[in-house]
């Protein structure tokens, strides 16, 4: 079934348990295409499993709808390219054959693409190789994009330096972007929407209300599956 | 150069190459050490084989046919790795297939090392034939397997079949093994699969280059070691070795000198 109207993604009651224990529960909420949904909250909150249900790669109850046909891309957080001979330009070649488009999305993400198209991935900086991974993320026009953790690894500087190209880029392409993220100040500053997981959704709502103290508690506190008062968006 | 030679010759060309091309996965798997003693595995179907009076080459593959299910269904059932299955297997099937031999130390010796006298046309035509069709289903399944590497979530996320690919591809290193047999024997087989991938690998900055590489040193690794054992009258499969090793010795010296960082 598909989700009506605007709506990209409608998620209903969805629970995921893994030897009888759920990983999450009581999820529901919906998004609008062309929005930045953070999903935050602890380590084992449940934010990767949640990912990893809407992309279908494990067994769930409850509800996924998306809206229409539509592309979803995924960049996990641990991709193991490190060990592999593999050039730029073959990487972005497993999701778009057309150099000229590699090209493009290269120059995109503020990397000089004549030059870096034909390094071995083995050799980039760790801010390098996270904008060819922004860039291999976005060079198949993706409808949807989830993106777990797109910083890690990186110094405070660039970390708001990608966030705000991913920004401009899912804003220019009008991806609706889903992203997984520990830090709630690039959360406020680069999302429109949070969903805060503690097990169960313990937020959903306008960003700028995150950093609300009572929310803090509610997401780093003890995990109390109940109710909560989200709104669609 | 007698016909044998001419035969033998052929056979390591394609077995090489072919193995080469199929070792480089090995390589980034991880997997060396697999390559290396599946062919082990190989022994006890050559023993039935030479036992029984039927092709020992037949006997070798159906061994390693079998292994290669099995350990890749072990695989999944026990999520153990498949180092570590067929570490605990192929030590066993050397031990029945030397069993199995008995006293027919000389049919053991070639099982083991390998026999270029023995090579004739129709081993020949089999080698290139299998040789193709393993080099054709391998480019098929390439990049999906490298994408599972990658990530394995990705591959799935993509409707790639991961373990099924494993499978295509242990098969494909079973068949390859199997015709190496004759060259190199059942214990120096696994050569051919990881030391000119390891060589490709260490001065390789992308993929076509790396395949490319892998398989022309196994090719080369072959050619060089049939020749030598026609020339010396030796086993060919310790000259394959050696020859293999100085291609991969050559390769560490030009990866230092020209200061390579992948």
């Amino acid at each position: 079934m598909e989700a009506q109207g605007d709506v990209i993604l409608k998620v209903s009651n969805l629970r995921v348990e893994f030897s009888n224990q759920p990983i999450i529960e009581n999820v529901t909420f919906e998004i609008k295409r062309g929005v930045t949904l953070a999903i935050v909250g602890p380590n084992g909150a449940g934010k990767t499993t949640l990912f990893r249900a809407l992309l279908n790669l494990i067994p769930y109850e409850g509800k996924i709808e998306w809206g229409g046909k539509i592309k979803i891309g995924y960049v996990p957080q641990i991709l193991s390219v490190r060990d592999i001979p593999i050039s730029v330009k073959e990487f972005l070649s497993y999701k778009n054959e057309s150099v000229q488009d590699m090209k493009d999305v290269l120059s995109s993400v503020g990397l000089d693409s004549e030059t870096i198209i034909n390094k071995s991935l083995a050799t980039l900086s760790g801010g390098q190789m996270r904008r060819v991974l922004i860039a291999w993320a976005i060079v198949d026009k993706p409808d949807v994009l989830l993106f777990d953790e797109p910083t890690s690894g990186v110094d405070l500087d660039s970390e708001e330096a990608i966030y705000g190209m991913l920004r401009k880029l899912t804003a220019k392409n009008k991806i609706t972007l889903l992203l997984i993220s520990h830090d709630l100040h690039i959360v406020r500053e680069y999302s429109d929407y949070a969903l805060a997981l503690n097990k169960c959704p313990v937020f959903f709502g306008e960003s700028k209300d995150v950093m609300d103290p009572a929310t803090q508690k509610l997401i780093y506190g003890e995990a109390i599956c109940r109710e909560y008062g989200g709104d669609h968006v | 150069m007698s016909e044998a030679v001419l035969y033998s010759l052929v056979v390591g060309a394609t077995v090489g190459f072919a193995a080469g091309y199929l070792g480089s996965i090995m390589v980034l798997e991880k997997m060396a050490l697999v390559g290396d003693a599946l062919s082990h595995v190989a022994l006890p179907g050559l023993a039935i084989g030479v036992l029984l009076h039927f092709n020992p080459l037949v006997g070798g593959f159906a061994f390693l046919f079998v292994s290669a299910v099995l350990i890749w269904h072990l695989g999944r059932v026990t999520k153990l790795s498949f180092e570590t299955l067929v570490g605990a297997t192929f030590t066993l099937a050397l031990a029945i297939g030397i069993l199995l031999f008995g006293n027919n130390l000389d049919a053991l010796e070639e099982a083991l090392f390998g026999d270029i006298t023995k090579v004739g046309a129709i081993e020949a035509a089999a080698a290139v034939a299998i040789s193709v069709v393993v080099i054709a289903l391998t480019r098929i399944i390439y990049r999906k397997i490298v994408l599972g590497l990658i990530s394995e979530e990705l591959a799935i996320s993509k409707g790639i079949s991961v373990a099924r690919n494993n499978l295509l591809y242990l098969l494909l290193v079973s068949l390859t093994v199997a015709i190496g047999i004759q060259i190199t024997g059942t214990l120096l087989v696994g050569f051919l699969v990881v030391t000119p991938a390891a060589a490709a690998k260490t001065i390789s900055a992308n993929m076509s280059r790396y395949l490319m590489l892998s398989s022309i040193f196994g090719a080369v690794s072959a050619i060089s070691g049939v020749l030598m054992s026609s020339a010396f009258n030796i086993l060919p499969g310790p000259l394959i070795v050696i020859s293999g090793i100085v291609i991969f010795v050559v390769v560490i010296v030009i990866r230092w000198r020209k200061k390579l960082t992948y």
